[in-house]
């Protein structure tokens, strides 16, 4: 047996000098590639990309994130959260919510609406970013190019109050048909399809806002593609968009009403969902504040945060199928499970985070009636936790049926951290409590839309967001004619009963019917309330004044300022 | 100064005649595979690792039969439980909805924030008197003492009247100390300057039907309010839906196992039969081959699996392991059929094998017996990487939310969920995070020795 | 040579197609609808919009349509970014994961290289221990985790300093790059590390090296030439897929340290069913990728004269 040669003590000695020296070369050839790479990565990224802290009092601006790059700020298009928070800073219509969420008057001076017509004068001072003046004809241009059927426009169906719009986006009449005329550069002209309570709430949403024509076909197709390829009428203009990376808006010259935005810019320098990240953000100073999950609460009281909290004005719930065939149409089994549940459990010993609150009908806490909240003036009727009386409606179930034992039931649930702990939880409460076996089929967004316009569940964690400030947002859910109710509820008297939240004038008669909506949906049991999802957020001491609300941008640094005080 | 030569006599031309046992086998002939078990023995590091992998099957497999709690069974009173927490809960009456009166077990009044009910983990109750000037009020919790600074915690509810009130606070109590403030608001719901801070300690109850529905305790015992009784036990802790972490990572190690070990051996073995095929026949061949493999490595793996779950008809409830681990197969094993292409190439081009040719050796001996049993090391180490490699695909998957389907284990999908509670509750992400370390360690020393037992170059140093 | 060149682009076209082909037809076949939103769309402003993105027509002619277009060099615009081309989020994306791919694939091969050829000398002694330890450690947690770890670790040292070293997240400066680009290659390192090590102690074995040290030439020299060159082929073969791997593989690095890169795009597409983007994201990382091996085989026969192109 000979030697092994790499004991070779001289050999390894020589060798590990030249591996050394090598890597001595290798790191002097990195050093350098990194100040080549310095140089080319300010080309793929602009100097914003978050170097700066959360505060920067010289230049009076801050640094926030966004979750992802806004997917669409043509408001002409759809209307999703993240671009509605950019949107909300940029863009204003005729009307707008304040910061007490009361509609107030926008660009346009004041208004008038009288049976089926609307009509309003626009400020002189109204500008474009551009300096150019906003007319009537930039609104009558924005609605009708929404209403076109060639822009396929997503939140065309929220125009549909106006006169002839829905034939027009159908292509039954053409556009110039719709009830929208500007009747000279400052008054604007909207006649309806019918005398509506609530048109003045919906103009304030961002489908409403105006475009302007001569701008719109001057960027041959890549309208709202780029910071550049818009014009703003909002407090804010927007400077540079990095996609993915930073968006920066600065304050508007133009706009209107120069006291209203305190800040000079607001930098959205980050981009990213993962909490995590966002947190560490936070902690090292470069965002003004953050989101937290329940796991950070612990921390965040640790480090003696100031936090607050709200609701964004989603209610989520489980909807059934009520297609032929399930055994969901069965009012016993799906009263059972009403029953069989407790939100407050959900909420309290499942998500853990205090700004949800246990989700009592379909029309959220907050939502305003004719005077007070809705549930103050129709209180939402209970369903006791009572897995004795569950019981009992089970075995109605199971003879009405004729089925010995319920097939097993398959919960719809997307992907999300709260959809995933939710579905587990009811997987495992509905198994505890009735025997019943739930089966979690999970899918991410557009397969578990897929599969809920083809009717392949039985119970669906669903949600429901508000476009306007009036419960009819909540309250058309499940008309039999709303292609948003994919479990296929029907029941006339409910119908009728939208009809009026629509079309009656009485804001009494309209409350009182979606009193009668909620009570019908819960005596029929049509959905069980999981939550009003709530967020709880820490903020930065040194900034004051950041809205976050229900409608409108969900999060608002318009009225935000730098408080010099604070620390 | 001639010295005579060797003196040669006829008799040296002599046949020596046939002797016996001249070039004698001094050791007991073994293959090769014996002399590579022998070898494999006699290394430490990689018998130790063999012992781990079969401890972790057993764990898996066998643990199950020994630990037989539900891992989908959540136990709600104890969610997100550390090792070792001390589990006593006091029997207490259940929840019923309060109106505001203070009872009499709630502790002395005074001042104008109170308890209105003795604190326990199920509800804690609060009452207050009115302060002036307050036109309503926010109630934070806070799990520090409430310094000068103002900073309160956890808000939990506003209060629009001004007037005295009562909140029961029902949200994720522990048996802990807790520090209650109540603020008055001003006017318009902004902070005013007066609050009061109430400091409750917690105790951990739980209700008689609660205890029953989760057998507790004998079913023939009799239970009163005020006994003490043990919570389930959980050796490893709970998760964050209080489900026993133990059961979870048995679970979970079907799961990992299953895709880390099964996927990786078919991927490679697959990668090894093509590089090989395609490195030894060359030319055309080959060159076919190799576009193949380009085309398929660069199929987007995450559609694909999308796709094979609807080719599956994979229904709601089924874990989706089997997609997964086809997923894995169809689309990974392009890498080793490159890297196997490469060694069997330049092995091609040796001395041995063209000697091993001319002596008449054919095809499938050469790449059995010469090519392959060479590129064994490198076969080796990208198996021992293949992995941890498949243990991580399934755990990404989890990440963005397309994993296993709830409520399945797997280490991934756990690492991934222990990873939001990583600084509160480490338990819930170390772990998971230990099995996979201590899987791929294992596999990673076991290739090691397997390399240096089945090379036959290595041989020569022993 | 550039006849072997030519001939392998040539190939590469082909497989090319076959990639945008496979998959056209793969996420067609994926249920779900890339025109679904939250907000039901009414049967007329579904029409629009399929009209608009030509999901009206026959799979068959949208295809054809797709091939044209897609010869054209235009990939259409987003269904989730709407008013953006294909190609410029290719455009603007690629390259920021190309350089995050590009730094973490150097400190992958630097650090493998040097620790593969350290850990073979000094094998089954301290340093080996040491680092194969290390290379454990670094493969043995999954990437998010690491990242995760990774930047909480920036914050603690920022905070513990109290002025920032490093940025937690973002993209702009090389500064934004070290960590994530850390990250992100300390999985290939551990792995060209163990793969150095085996190729190493074979060619330490190997006759040709005898020989050279039996002929006396310097320690210096046979390291340089017949070890360390040799050793390092297999490392070259798996750094070509490694670089397209980690390029397209950085989504959980992109996500957690809120880089906009591709990988991003590429993953929120296949979750959004947004089709003009994952076609062609797929085909221009398999053209990428393609193309990268085209050259490492090229590199291959540059370094090793053995093996002959033909």
């Amino acid at each position: 047996m000979h030697k092994p040669i790499d004991s070779n003590e001289g050999f390894n000695r020589s060798a590990s000098r030249q591996l050394a020296l090598y890597g001595v070369g290798a790191v002097l050839a990195f050093v350098l590639l990194m100040l080549g790479l310095n140089s080319a990565a300010s080309l793929t990224s602009t100097s914003t990309g978050g170097v700066a802290g959360a505060v920067d009092v010289e230049n009076n601006e801050i640094t926030a994130y966004l979750r992802q790059d806004p997917p669409e700020l043509n408001t002409m298009g759809a209307a999703d959260a993240v671009s509605g928070i950019v949107l909300g800073h940029v863009m204003e219509g005729l009307l707008r919510y304040d910061e007490h969420g009361e509609i107030v008057a926008g660009l346009a001076e004041r208004w008038e609406i009288e049976g089926d017509t609307a009509t309003f004068w626009i400020r002189d001072n109204a500008r474009w970013s551009n300096g150019e003046p906003i007319t009537a004809h930039d609104f009558e241009f924005a609605w009708k190019t929404t209403l076109d059927p060639a822009t396929a426009s997503q939140y065309a169906f929220i125009l549909y109050v106006i006169k002839n719009a829905a034939a027009a986006n159908n292509g039954e009449l053409s556009i110039d048909d719709v009830g929208v005329r500007a009747l000279d550069d400052k008054t604007l002209q909207v006649t309806l399809e019918q005398p509506i309570a609530y048109f003045e709430k919906m103009v304030a949403f961002a489908t409403f806002s105006p475009v302007n024509e001569a701008f719109f076909n001057s960027t041959n197709g890549r309208f709202a593609a780029e910071a550049e390829s818009l014009l703003y009428s909002g407090p804010f203009m927007m400077t540079s968009w990095v996609h993915g990376a930073s968006l920066r808006i600065e304050k508007n010259p133009y706009y209107w009403d120069q006291s209203r935005a305190k800040l000079d810019a607001i930098n959205f320098a980050y981009v990213t969902e993962d909490t995590n990240t966002l947190l560490n953000l936070f902690k090292d100073g470069r965002i003004v504040q953050v989101d937290l999950t329940a796991e950070m609460l612990e921390g965040a009281m640790q480090q003696g945060w100031v936090l607050d909290r709200f609701m964004d004005g989603s209610v989520f719930f489980i909807d059934f199928n009520h297609r032929d065939g399930r055994v969901t149409t069965n009012k016993n089994l799906r009263r059972a499970m009403v029953l069989a549940q407790d939100a407050n459990e959900l909420v309290n010993s499942v998500i853990k985070l205090p700004g949800y609150v246990p989700a009592k009908s379909l029309f959220p806490a907050w939502m305003r009636g004719a005077s007070r909240t809705l549930h103050e003036e129709y209180p939402p009727p209970e369903a006791p936790f009572n897995v004795a009386l569950a019981k009992e409606h089970l075995e109605k179930a199971k003879q009405e049926l004729g089925l010995s034992e319920i097939p097993p039931i398959i919960l719809l649930a997307d992907t999300s951290p709260v959809a995933t702990i939710s579905a587990q939880y009811y997987q495992e409460t509905f198994k505890k409590n009735l025997g019943l076996d739930i089966v979690i089929d999970q899918q991410i967004f557009r397969q578990r839309l897929a599969k809920m316009e083809s009717g392949e569940f039985d119970i669906v964690l669903s949600g429901w967001g508000p476009d306007y400030n009036d419960p009819l947002t909540f309250g058309d859910y499940y008309a039999s004619w709303n292609l948003n109710n994919r479990g296929h509820y029907r029941n006339e008297r409910l119908d009728e009963l939208v009809r009026i939240g629509q079309n009656s004038l009485d804001n009494e008669e309209r409350m009182a019917a979606f009193g009668e909506i909620q009570q019908i949906l819960f005596d029929e049991s049509v959905l069980i309330g999981n939550y009003e999802r709530g967020r709880v957020y820490a903020t930065d001491p040194r900034v004051k004044g950041i809205l976050r609300r229900a409608i409108g941008a969900e999060t608002d640094y318009t009225y935000a300022y730098i408080d010099l005080d604070a620390q | 100064m001639n010295e005579p030569a060797v003196k040669l006599s006829p008799d040296d031309f002599k046949p020596l005649g046939l002797r016996e046992q001249r070039h004698g086998i001094s050791r007991p002939s073994r293959s090769y595979w014996q002399d590579a078990w022998g070898r494999l023995k006699s290394n430490r590091r990689a018998i130790v690792s063999l012992w781990i992998i079969i401890g972790l099957l057993a764990f898996a497999l066998v643990g199950p039969l020994l630990w037989s709690v539900d891992p989908a069974r959540q136990d709600i009173d104890q969610i997100s439980q550390a090792p070792g927490a001390d589990r006593s809960a006091t029997i207490v009456a259940p929840y019923e909805y309060w109106g505001g009166q203070v009872t009499e077990s709630a502790p002395a009044q005074q001042g104008v924030f109170n308890l209105g009910d003795a604190p326990n983990s199920q509800v804690v109750r609060l009452v207050w008197d009115a302060l002036p000037g307050a036109y309503g009020y926010r109630i934070y919790r806070n799990i520090f003492p409430i310094g000068d600074d103002r900073v309160f915690g956890l808000p939990l509810v506003d209060v629009t009247s001004a007037a005295a009130g009562f909140y029961e606070d029902r949200l994720n109590l522990r048996p802990d100390t807790y520090y209650y403030t109540l603020v008055a608001l001003d006017e318009f719901g902004g902070l005013g300057e007066q609050y009061e801070v109430l400091e409750v300690d917690v105790e951990r109850v739980i209700t008689v039907d609660e205890v029953r529905a989760r057998s507790l305790v004998p079913p023939e015992q009799n239970l009163a309010i005020g006994d003490t009784v043990n919570l389930a036990l959980h050796p490893l802790g709970t998760d964050y839906l209080g489900r026993d972490m133990l059961a979870r990572l048995m679970s979970g190690a079907r799961a990992s196992l299953f895709i880390g070990i099964v996927a990786p051996f078919l991927f490679v073995l697959l990668g090894v039969i093509y590089g090989s095929t395609a490195g030894f026949l060359g030319g055309k061949v080959d060159q076919f081959m190799m576009r193949f493999a380009d085309f398929v490595v660069a199929l987007p793996f995450l559609l694909f699996m999308i796709l094979f779950q609807v080719v599956f008809g994979l229904g709601p409830g089924q874990s989706g392991i089997i997609p997964m681990m086809v997923a894995l197969l169809v689309l990974s094993w392009p890498a080793t059929a490159r890297l196997v292409r490469g060694q069997i190439l330049q092995i091609r081009q040796e001395a041995y094998i063209s000697a091993s040719r001319l002596l008449g050796a054919r095809n499938t001996y050469l790449v059995l017996r010469h090519m392959i049993p060479n590129t064994m090391g490198v076969i080796l180490v990208t198996l021992t990487f293949a992995v941890p490699s498949a243990i991580f695909t399934e755990a990404f998957l989890s990440f963005i939310g397309m994993g296993v389907a709830p409520p399945t284990a797997s280490w991934g999908s756990m690492s991934n969920e222990g990873l939001a509670t990583m600084l509160t509750h480490p338990h819930e992400l170390i772990f998971p995070a230990i099995f996979i370390s201590l899987t791929v360690l294992a596999f990673n020393l076991l290739g090691d020795g397997l390399r240096d037992a089945l090379d036959a170059r290595m041989r020569s140093l022993e | 040579m550039w006849r072997y060149t030519l001939k392998r682009l040539l190939q590469g076209l082909v497989t090319v197609w076959f990639i945008a082909t496979a998959t056209f037809f793969a996420m067609h076949n994926v249920p779900g609808d890339p025109l679904s939103g939250e907000r039901a769309a009414t049967p007329e402003i579904r029409a629009n919009l399929e009209a608009r993105y030509g999901l009206d027509q026959p799979l068959a002619t949208q295809y054809i349509i797709y091939l044209e277009n897609f010869i054209k060099g235009d990939f259409g615009i987003s269904y989730t970014q709407r008013n953006r081309q294909v190609n410029d989020i290719i455009r603007e994306h690629f390259p920021v994961s190309a350089t995050l791919g590009i730094l973490a694939v150097m400190f992958a091969a630097m650090g493998g290289v040097l620790f593969g050829a350290l850990t073979a000398l000094f094998r089954n002694r301290l340093p080996d221990t040491i680092i194969m330890f290390m290379v454990i450690l670094g493969i043995s947690v999954p990437s998010f985790v690491f990242a995760a770890l990774g930047q909480l670790l920036l914050v603690n040292i920022n905070d513990l300093l109290g002025f920032s070293i490093l940025p937690v997240a973002g993209w702009g400066t090389v500064s934004h790059m070290l960590m994530p680009a850390l990250v992100l290659g300390m999985g290939t390192m551990a792995y060209l590390t163990r793969l150095m090590r085996s190729s190493m102690l074979e060619i330490i074995n190997s006759d040709y090296v005898r020989t050279a040290k039996a002929k006396g030439l310097p320690p210096e020299r046979i390291f340089a030439k017949h070890q360390l060159r040799n050793a390092i082929m297999p490392v070259i073969t798996v750094l070509g897929p490694a670089i397209a791997a980690i390029t397209t593989g950085g989504f959980v690095v992109e996500l957690v340290f809120a880089i906009p890169g591709l990988g991003r795009y590429f993953v929120q597409a296949v979750q959004q069913l947004d089709y003009t983007v994952i076609m062609g994201t797929t085909v221009f990382y398999g053209a990428f990728l393609v193309f990268m091996v085209i050259l490492v085989d090229l590199l291959y026969g540059w370094i090793d004269p053995r093996v002959r192109l033909q």
